[in-house]
Parts: structure tokens; sequence; C-alpha cells
């Protein structure tokens, strides 16, 4: 039976440097997270203005960046702001200047959408009972808004993830990136390392996102 | 800008953009016959299958569509699974999809309510009337929306063929940026191109969506 990469992953340091590739992608993702829930709910709130002028530049930007696709896009920054601006960014700050524009606009929408589903008489309950402004916020619109929106956000949160696995397309050295490199570097030894390095590969992405689209479920389910 | 540029590669990118094209709809036609395939297994609870399938659903929703193809293109060839790429992209995207789909198909079913299966039971409707004139109209009318998220999302998943070496939009833009270094004129025509597959689809899908918006009573 010719070895089909367990043995490959278990040589020397190589599961290690997988499971760094793996950081690598994380990393990248959970930045782009990190900057973007506050950046998406700022423009969340600002996308509910009924000021025209707004509305029509949020709905442009979140349409484009809606259509295009995320490879179009890192594509865009990495090579395009070198060209126009001389701009000299790192793969990884490419990504995530792009994960953040993503995860920005896709948050905006969720923001926007949860603050629009909470129904008028809501506000006005409130204010017949004498609340202030800043009580209607505190105690009723915002309970409400959270429990429509973590569960939506944290679905984004898997699906950013899942799209680190593009970054190798601009030269970022993660998970894939040094999947192929294991694969190459053994290609004497154990030329069909490919199949088990793949499929281990395979596995990480689960396990990292599994847990995370389950408490998504749950969370909905919970608090429908 | 350099217009003769863009006139003299418009051609490949033409080409490159059948191509997505092609694969993208026979991906998508493939991902709708997994998605309702996964979705009756799982409506009517077919024993054993409906674990498969929520086996299938779950590793499919939970990891990307480049890992997925780099294992059937370079991992599965090794255990003498062969296949070109063009296949690849298909199945990939038939792998992806039909998990998405299937999970659209199955909440349009779900969203409708026991009340009206047993009202047409009680109408004397048999199972085959029940599903035709019942159940599927009303189920059809929910999933639309999230059947026209998913086929957008799947043909804008296309753009990462060109890792396993399709000539697609995304290879063609590198090649061109590599070999001339023309980077403004190759990403403005491969922005363009993207626009022109996804625009109509997406103004096809809100169209669709409104003429089918009838399920449910008030609303």
């Amino acid at each position: 039976m010719p070895d089909l990469g367990l043995e490959v992953l278990l040589k020397g340091k190589n599961m290690i440097r997988l499971l760094g590739g793996l950081g690598a992608a994380l990393r990248i993702s959970l930045i782009a997270v990190i900057l973007s829930i506050p950046l998406g709910i700022l423009m969340g709130v600002l996308m509910t203005w009924k000021n025209p002028v707004t509305k029509a530049l949020f709905r442009i930007y979140l349409e484009f960046i809606r259509i295009m696709p995320q490879m179009v896009l890192l594509f865009l920054v990495y090579f395009g702001t070198t060209r126009s601006f001389g701009w000299d960014l790192s793969g990884e700050s490419a990504s995530i200047l792009v994960f953040t524009l993503w995860g920005t606009a896709e948050m905006g929408d969720l923001v926007r959408g949860a603050l629009i589903s909470i129904p008028r008489h809501q506000y006005e309950s409130s204010e017949a009972l004498g609340m202030s402004k800043v009580q209607t916020y505190r105690y009723i619109i915002i309970p409400q808004t959270l429990r429509r929106l973590i569960p939506l956000s944290i679905n984004l949160i898997t699906r950013m993830i899942k799209t680190t696995s593009l970054v190798l397309m601009i030269g970022v050295v993660e998970v894939l990136k040094v999947a192929q490199q294991i694969i190459e570097a053994n290609r004497m030894s154990s030329p069909n390392a490919a199949f088990g390095i793949y499929l281990t590969v395979f596995i990480l992405y689960f396990i990292a996102c599994w847990p995370i689209s389950l408490l998504a479920r749950y969370l909905e389910k919970r608090w429908r | 800008m350099n217009w003769e540029f863009i006139l003299k590669y418009l051609p490949l990118y033409q080409k490159a953009a059948w191509l997505t094209l092609r694969i993208g709809l026979a991906g998508v036609l493939l991902a709708v016959a997994v998605g309702l395939l996964c979705a009756a297994i799982q409506y009517y609870r077919v024993p054993v299958l409906r674990g498969v399938a929520a086996v299938y659903i779950e590793l499919s929703r939970n990891t990307p569509l480049l890992v997925q193809l780099f294992f059937i293109y370079y991992g599965l060839p090794k255990v003498g699974i062969k296949t070109d790429a063009a296949a690849c992209g298909i199945a990939g995207l038939a792998f992806l999809g039909g998990s998405y789909m299937a999970e659209a198909f199955r909440s349009g079913l779900e969203a409708v309510e026991p009340i009206q299966t047993e009202s047409a039971v009680s109408l004397g409707l048999n199972r085959y009337q029940t599903m035709r004139y019942v159940v599927l109209p009303q189920a059809v009318s929910i999933s639309v929306p999230a059947f026209v998220a998913n086929v957008i999302f799947l043909l804008k998943e296309t753009s990462v063929f060109s890792a396993i070496s399709l000539m697609d939009l995304m290879f063609t833009a590198k090649d061109l940026i590599g070999l001339y270094y023309k980077t403004t004129e190759s990403l403005f025509l491969l922005v363009v191109f993207y626009l022109i597959i996804l625009l109509p689809v997406s103004v096809l899908g809100s169209l669709l969506e409104r003429k089918v918006r009838y399920a449910g009573f008030g609303t």
C-alpha cells in the first residue's frame, strides 16, 4: 500500500507547519472580523438615515462589494493599488483590507436589516410608557436587534474563514500553500501524499468552521 | 488606460467568460439536482440516506470551495480517480452548491405549515395532489430568494477555478498582468466581464422573486 500522505504528515514538523498555516488564515479573518463589526454597525446605522445621498452611496458600495467575487476584490486591491496609488501592500495587508471592506458591507446590511425589522410600535409603546430616548434604545430596541443580529453575524464569520482560503492566490502563505510545499518537498519519497495532505486541510477547515456554524444555528433556534 | 490593449485582448476575455459561464451553469444545474435530492430525502425522512445527506451538507457547507477543488483535482488522482480540470470544476461546484440548494429547498418545504397538508387531506386530495397543488407552489415561492442568492454565490465562486489551471477570467487577468504589466487595463476588463455575467443574473433574480411572492396569508 503506497503512502497516501499520513506518513508525510507525521514526519518532522509537517503537522505543526500545517496548523501554523491554518493559524495564518484564521488570523487574517479574525483581524478582519474585529475591524468589520464596529465599522459594520456604524454603516448599518448610517444606512437607516433618510438622506438620499448617503443612502445611494452606501447602496452602491454594498452592491459593488456584493456582486464582485472576493477573488476579484483581492486582485483589485493587491495589484490595483500598487499601480494606481503606488502602495506596496503585502499579500496579508491586502487581504485584511479586502475582508474588512467586504465584512463591513455585509455586516452593515445585517445591522440595517435588524434595525428596520423592529416595528414602529415598539418605539411608540416605550414612549407611551414614558421612557427616554436612551432607555428606549437600552431596554427595548438594542436587545431585540442583537437577538436577530448575533446568529447572522456568527454565520458571516464562518463565511469569512472559508474565504481566507483565497489569499493563497495573492501569495500569502496559508494552509493550502504550506500543504503544497509539504507535497513538493516529499514528491520523491511519497508521490501520493497529495491525497492525504489535502484531505487533512479539508478536515482542518471543517474543524475550524463547524463549531461556529453549530453555535449560530443553536442561537438562531433559541432566540427565535 | 490603453484602449488599444483593451480591444486587442477583448476576445481573450470573451473566451474566458464563456468558459466561466459554461462551467458555472453546468455546476449550478448539478447543484440544483443534488439539492433537490437531499431536500427530498430529508423531507420524507428516508432512513440511512437521511444521515448521509446530513453529513454531506455539514461537510460541504463548512469547507471552502478552493480546498474542495484541490482535493478533487490534486488529491483524488492519487487514488486512481482522474478527471480533467473542467469536470473537476463542475464537480466541485455541484458538491459545494448541492448543500446550499438543499438548505434553500428544505426551508421552503418546512415553511409550509402542517395545517395546509391536513386541510388538503381532509378535502380528499391524495398524496401526489397535495404535493403538486398545495405544498410545492408555496415551497417554491418561499425558496426562491435563497435560490437566487445561491445561484449568484455559485457563479461568484467560479472565480477560484484558475487555481486548478482553468483559463477563466481570473486566470486571463493574472496572465496579462504578468506578461505585459498592464494592470489597470486587465483589472478593468476583469471587473467589466464579471459585471456583464452577474448583473443580469441579479436583476433577473429580483424580478423572479417579485413574481413568485404569493405564499402565505396576508403577507
